[in-house]
């Protein structure tokens, strides 16, 4: 096999929900140790295509290639063994088990042992160290935002898939976070991060594909694609 | 007075604060827009006001009557009609038996003809014997509309109503909407094809983590940082670090 | 203050079984969402298994009770799990009561089968040993049964907080998609919580049994008691579903001790006898308290509805098959001799009580398990007869006009004071509350002289109308009845209150944003079902002429509900084909009987949850036939909905534009 850069590779995704097609020949890469921003407005399809890589949906036609593997039609638990991380939308957390217990759950799934995965992850997030035994549910929005990604990385993921990880939360919070995911980046994982927020994303992704109904607008540096976004999201009006 | 008055509602689920002491006005006869980005609470905003969703505080007023505490088949019966985003369709049933029920329900006297007006006028006469769960999305969301029209609403909340449209039919859309609001009806409607609610709509209200960030005229909005900040994200910051490498 | 302490004693012993049964249920129930009404029935099952291989076989105690609870009773729970549960997760809460009721009935089937009725006793453990504390003796068999309750209570509380698969399965419960997407496998874990929940349902049952000589149905429903306190904690709770199992406990055996304290004139008067019911309803009583006092369902909005149902045949289509129907069963009624008159008749009962479902499941998309109780109330109508006490208006105990209508206002009426506190619920509460009820029901009214047939067994007779003395023409009677209620169902169906029950059954939230009460709705067609199946159940008591109190034992209401939906519970020649292939499985032998059930089973989960059932399926595959009076092929598959809107121009000048 030559040697191959990409952690993921989306081709000619095609994809949709019945009748309806969403997705239209979709395709693009992650590069490995990359952090990647999927951005547009509201129903460009970002959402679908986050759940055709991550095995929720099986698309009409395309193909994922994880690491180089075609992994089209794998389960979702399969894909996440593999080493594929999704947090999905609206807070990947479970809300009647505490903190801790949100955090070691999936300690099995990785070669450290559960107090060191605690250690880590409360020294990486010494916000959750504070509310450690509370219940998840009872965390505020921001919070449950940074457990999901503390659970995340307690299995030691090859790459991480992030859907609105802003969704409803306010832009201090929202910039706490973006430090996390450059930090996630630096540590070498791969990062897809779907988002609307689009600045704050931009500001520590390498790349930015624009994505507006079913399509790709644009794909670029951060400051090369900056006007597209504009115009995807204010209708050209902004 | 206004028709609608929401004023300070706040809803929590667990930690998450879902609503943020929203304000806001609905005036008699207008068409006004609720935007802002996903997850900004329009939807739950949509359900407070149909009584579906009971807020943490904060007070729904309709027609100047406290409704904060009336069962959402009150609000129905006070004037309140709505469609959903994710479609409450009656499956089972055809389009037109869709609308002939909502009449039915009412004790409307002859809803075969409420059925067939409300057919001709959204433009669904060809799908009448369709049934409701085989039809496209954009379909089904016509239905909804004429269905909660079948009960001749005083005030119209529409949630996402043009997404599964295409472009003409869009058109036709806009077009029913605004002859909506020459009837006199107050239409309220959160919608993402951001051309049609600038055009559509007199007042627009923005959303933004659960409270109202900005209000005014489509032109008035849309010159608002505010707005732009809450679509592409407010980080003066990250602002600069793009203008840093040449934004 | 001796007998205080007895019945306190023995009331935490009761208990404790109940808190084992019901964390089994508890736990099956939050890890995969399918409410298992088969619990008791696995429970009776590991029970019968334990007899065999202890005493038929006579391996020691310390051989026999791991092999139950360690290997058969976890392996029958993971074998569930894998080949049913786990399909049903996702599932109407209509097919998840239908499927785990038809596996209590295999259940019953097979044991019955293996272990033909006997006396079968299963010993106390260290029989006869017992410990004095001053006035009290303390079995070492409740000693047993207390510590095993603790060490259950322990062991889960361990297992779920502190151990990394117990919280797993606390994930589940929260959320079984993110597990997934987190690389666990949830149905893995579900099927450990089934494995353990059977083997707790073993244990409660091994425990009991020494308490009762061994049978299929009295195991399979002391579980009704497991039901009632795993519902203190809303089915969720382990810690709320062990104090409502002791208080439970506790209450059945003040009121016991209560009981044997009255006086004997009271106890053996008729009225004593209603006194005896409810303290044996007492768990289904408290059931019921239960429910309600929890709080009223929310409106849902987000879930998918619709359900495609089968095509409405044409008024004249409709006709025309009723007409051949009345004329056919009479030629062929002319050809059978009395006694196979009389059987077909009295087969012919279960569509007529079937139709009632129709209306209420079939198109109200509510449950009910609890119809023959409807059907008792009917014949007990047309069995007693009815006066106005004091005036002498009334009418005598015959298959009439007015017992027909006496039993429809009557059934009615209390099918609606049932309705409105049950309907506050959700489907899964609606079908435990009715079930409860039906038991309720037995005990207090059918059981007892004063009210119903008299002692348990006893029987009631109804008489015929002079012109409809003979086998046949009562057997066409019922035959007519079916098809003018069939009639009726369906033009209630293509009417405007079918249209509202349908829209009621898809979207409560949008009936409620139209302004319509669903309440009303639903409480109207559960009472018009009730109706219905008094109304049977007059017809019934005619067919049968003699009727006891087995005939309309509440849990022939489960197998009912099973066979009315394998078959199509939405069409009126569903339950007709149901319903008659019930009615003539009763006259095969039991091992044919029990093997159906079997069969049955399988049936269902073929089915896969079509909601239309076999007939359903049979219809919709015949509509495919391409045949020569059928032209034009197939226009409603080949084009679902027209791909171009001509209509669309009414939209360029709108009516009444102001």
């Amino acid at each position: 096999m030559t040697g191959r850069t990409n952690a993921l590779d989306v081709i000619d995704l095609t994809a949709g929900y019945g009748r309806i097609e969403v997705l239209h020949s979709v395709s693009f890469s992650v590069p490995v140790g990359a952090v990647v921003a999927l951005l547009g407005p509201n129903g460009a399809g970002k959402t679908t295509t986050l759940n055709c890589i991550s095995g929720v949906l099986s698309p009409t036609s395309g193909h994922v290639h994880l690491n180089g593997h075609h992994v089209n039609g794998a389960a979702a638990d399969k894909l996440a063994r593999a080493g594929l991380c999704t947090i999905p939308e609206g807070r990947g957390i479970f809300p009647n088990l505490t903190v801790t217990e949100n955090v070691s759950l999936f300690a099995f799934a990785s070669q450290t042992s559960p107090k060191d995965i605690e250690e880590r992850t409360f020294t990486q997030f010494p916000r959750l160290q504070e509310r450690r035994s509370q219940l998840a549910g009872k965390l505020s929005g921001g919070e449950q935002q940074m457990l999901a990604m503390a659970r995340a990385l307690s299995s030691d993921p090859a790459m991480l898939l992030l859907d609105e990880l802003s969704m409803g939360l306010a832009p201090k919070i929202v910039e706490d976070l973006y430090e996390i995911v450059a930090d996630i980046g630096r540590q070498g994982i791969s990062v897809l991060v779907v988002e609307q927020f689009a600045r704050r994303a931009l500001a520590v992704a390498q790349l930015g594909i624009v994505m507006v109904q079913g399509r790709i607008t644009a794909v670029g540096e951060p400051a090369d694609i900056y006007d597209e976004l504009s115009a995807a999201y204010l209708g050209g009006a902004a | 007075m206004a028709l609608l008055e929401v004023d300070e509602v706040f809803v929590r689920f667990g930690g998450v604060v879902a609503v943020n002491g929203a304000s806001f006005d609905v005036d008699e006869g207008k068409i006004v827009g609720l935007m802002g980005p996903n997850g900004a609470g329009k939807t739950t905003l949509f359900n407070v006001i149909t009584g579906l969703q009971e807020p943490t505080s904060g007070r729904v007023r309709f027609n100047g009557k406290d409704i904060s505490k009336v069962a959402p088949r009150q609000r129905a019966l006070g004037g309140i009609g709505r469609t959903f985003q994710r479609l409450e369709v009656f499956g089972s049933l055809s389009v037109g038996d869709n609308i002939r029920v909502a009449a039915e329900m009412r004790g409307i006297s002859r809803p075969e003809r409420v059925r067939d007006e409300l057919l001709d006028r959204v433009g669904l006469r060809a799908f009448a014997d369709v049934t409701a769960d085989s039809v496209p999305t954009g379909i089904a969301r016509l239905t909804e509309l004429a269905r909660a029209l079948a009960c001749d609403p005083r005030l119209l909340l529409l949630d996402e109503p043009s997404s599964g449209l295409s472009e003409v039919e869009t058109d036709d859309f806009a077009r029913l909407i605004r002859s909506l609001a020459d009837e006199g009806k107050s239409i309220l409607i959160v919608e993402h094809d951001v051309e049609l609610v600038l055009g559509l709509c007199s007042t627009i209200h923005v959303l933004d983590f659960g409270s109202i960030i900005s209000s005014g005229t489509p032109a008035e909005v849309q010159a608002d940082q505010r707005v732009q900040d809450a679509y592409l994200g407010a980080d003066t910051e990250a602002a600069e670090a793009l203008e840093e490498v040449g934004a | 203050m001796t007998n205080f302490v007895t019945f306190t004693v023995i009331g935490i012993v009761v208990g404790a079984t109940y808190a084992i049964a019901a964390s089994g249920l508890v736990l099956t129930y939050a890890t995969s969402n399918v409410f298992n009404m088969a619990h008791g029935a696995v429970g009776m099952f590991m029970t019968f298994l334990y007899w065999e291989v202890s005493v038929n076989q006579g391996w020691p105690v310390w051989v026999a009770l791991p092999f139950v609870l360690g290997i058969a009773a976890p392996a029958m729970g993971l074998l569930l799990e894998r080949v049913m549960m786990r399909r049903l997760t996702q599932a109407d809460v209509t097919i998840s009561l239908v499927v785990t009721v038809g596996l209590l009935v295999a259940l019953i089937g097979v044991a019955q089968t293996i272990w033909p009725p006997a006396g079968r006793n299963i010993e106390q453990f260290f029989n006869g040993d017992a410990v004095s504390f001053g006035i009290v003796r303390v079995s070492a068999h409740q000693f047993i049964t207390m510590g095993v309750a603790l060490a259950v209570a322990f062991g889960l509380y361990v297992l779920l907080n502190r151990t990394r698969i117990g919280t797993a399965m606390r994930a589940v419960v929260d959320n079984r998609e993110l597990l997934a997407l987190h690389g666990a496998r949830p149905n893995l874990l579900s099927g450990l919580a089934w494995a353990l929940g059977s083997s707790l349902a073993a244990l409660a049952g091994i425990l009991l049994a020494p308490q009762l000589t061994l049978d299929y149905t009295t195991l399979t429903f002391l579980v009704v008691s497991a039901y009632a306190a795993a519902m203190v904690g809303r089915l969720k709770s382990l810690p709320k579903t062990f104090v409502g199992a002791i208080v439970l406990g506790l209450l059945i055996n003040y009121a016991t001790w209560a009981y044997i304290s009255l006086p004997k004139s009271v106890l053996t008067s008729d009225f004593g006898q209603v006194i005896y019911g409810v303290k044996n309803s007492l768990p289904t009583i408290f059931l019921l308290l239960v429910m309600l006092a929890l709080p009223q369902e929310k409106l849902r909005i987000g879930r998918i509805s619709g359900t495609k149902l089968p095509k409405l045949p044409s008024w004249p289509v409709a006709l025309a098959w009723s007409a051949v129907f009345i004329v056919g069963t009479y030629l062929l009624t002319g050809q059978f001799g009395d006694a196979n008159n009389s059987r077909f008749g009295q087969a012919m009962c279960l569509p007529l009580i079937m139709l009632s479902l129709v209306l209420l499941v079939g198109y109200g998309g509510d449950v009910s398990l609890m119809q023959l109780s409807f059907v008792g109330m009917g014949v007990l109508v047309a069995a007693r007869g009815f006066t106005i006490p004091g005036t002498g208006i009334g009418f005598h105990p015959q298959v009439s006009v007015l017992s027909i209508v006496t039993a429809f206002l009557l059934t009615a009426m209390i099918g609606a004071i049932v309705a409105v506190p049950a309907l506050r619920l959700r489907g899964l509460y609606i079908g435990l509350g009715t079930l409860a009820l039906a038991a309720a029901i037995d005990r207090i009214v059918f059981n007892t002289k004063l009210l119903g047939f008299g002692n348990e067994g006893s029987t009631v007779n109804a008489n015929r109308p002079g012109w409809l003395q003979s086998e046949q023409s009562f057997a066409m009677a019922v035959v007519v009845a079916f098809v003018v209620m069939g009639l009726m169902v369906l033009s209630i169906r293509r009417g405007k209150y079918g249209r509202i029950l349908l829209a009621t059954r898809d979207s409560q939230a949008a009936c409620a944003t139209l302004g319509f009460s669903t309440t009303i709705t639903r409480v109207a067609v559960f009472a018009v079902s009730a109706g219905l199946a008094g109304v049977a159940g007059v017809f019934f008591a005619g067919e049968h002429i003699s009727v006891s109190t087995y005939d309309v034992f509440f849990f022939k209401s489960l197998p009912l509900l099973l066979f009315a939906t394998v078959f199509g519970v939405t069409s009126i020649s569903g339950v007709l084909v149901g319903g008659l292939v019930y009615g003539l499985i009763g006259y095969a032998p039991t091992t044919v009987g029990n093997l159906a059930s079997v069969v049955l089973l399988l049936g269902i989960l073929l089915l896969g949850g079509n909601p239309n059932g076999l007939v359903g399926l049979i219809f919709e595959q015949a509509r495919k036939v391409p045949l020569p009076w059928r032209r034009g092929g197939l226009p409603v598959e080949a084009e679902p909905y027209p791909t171009h809107n001509p209509a669309r121009s009414a939209l360029e000048a709108p009516v009444g534009t102001a």
